[in-house]
């Protein structure tokens, strides 16, 4: 029930693929983790939700808290995401407006 | 009707266990699997906004879930929290769509998840209310859905 994470390059983007549920408990895992490749100068990141099975308003949180971080820095955030359950949830609360949400991440490289 | 009751100390890891028990109990209520995602959340996000105003306010008392089957699958969660200043604070956070893209440059992290928290709340239930308890300290979070017939 842990969080899955993992990351690898492709082109000058990091692409960060999480897997499980980010929710109140998992979520300072996920922050660590952006916030350790934020800090390492990795700009340009991609998160690949596609294997996440559970996103609530504290993982949107974070999403968000990176965005910023790396705006802040010239940097960017994109998601890749294809599951409609995840997407309603950007849908629901209005933060479709707030990222880039792409349904592969190709097309989330090819945006960031 | 039927009942299941489920008191936890105020600490993020218990809100996944009270998720389970959401999900195990309406599917026992009969409500529509479609649905269910929407009850794991909701009740995902009525417990983590139980369990940040325990934290805030300093309360170690349990957080009190019950769920009850009926005509309507319901959920009641009560927290202890200062009532005034709980609904205070939930009136005061930015919505997501009020604020719009600017959301993310405007907003620290937890503000952030305290508006998409209720927003989540009131977008994903159609019968939801937030109330001050009446015989003490806290607020009550109460959803309810549809329940079909087996």
């Amino acid at each position: 029930m842990e969080l899955s994470l993992t990351t690898r390059t492709v082109g000058r983007h990091t692409v960060l693929a999480v897997g499980g549920e980010i929710d109140v408990y998992t979520a300072p895992q996920l922050r660590g983790e952006l916030i350790r490749l934020a800090d390492a100068g990795y700009a340009h990141i991609v998160v690949d939700m596609d294997r996440v099975d559970f996103l609530d308003s504290t993982g949107l949180g974070v999403l968000v808290g990176a965005l910023k971080r790396a705006r802040a820095a010239g940097g960017s955030v994109e998601l890749a995401c294809s599951q409609p359950k995840i997407l309603k949830i950007f849908n629901v609360t209005g933060l479709e407006k707030v990222f880039g949400i792409h349904p592969t991440v190709d097309e989330a490289v090819a945006a960031g | 009707m039927r009942t299941v009751r489920l008191a936890f100390s105020p600490t993020p890891a218990h809100v996944r266990t009270a998720r389970l028990v959401a999900v195990a109990t309406a599917r026992n209520a009969g409500v529509a699997e479609g649905v269910l995602d929407e009850i794991r959340l909701a009740v995902g996000e009525a417990c983590s906004r139980a369990v940040s105003l325990h934290v805030q306010h300093k309360r170690s008392e349990l957080i009190e879930v019950e769920f009850t089957d009926g005509p309507r699958f319901e959920v009641v969660v009560r927290d202890s929290a200062p009532a005034d200043q709980a609904l205070h604070a939930d009136l005061a956070v930015t919505s997501p769509f009020v604020a719009g893209p600017a959301f993310a440059e405007t907003e620290s992290e937890e503000e952030v998840a305290a508006g998409v928290g209720l927003a989540l709340l009131t977008g994903l239930v159609d019968d939801v209310t937030v109330a001050p308890a009446r015989d003490r300290d806290g607020t009550i979070v109460r959803m309810s859905w549809e329940a079909a017939a087996r």
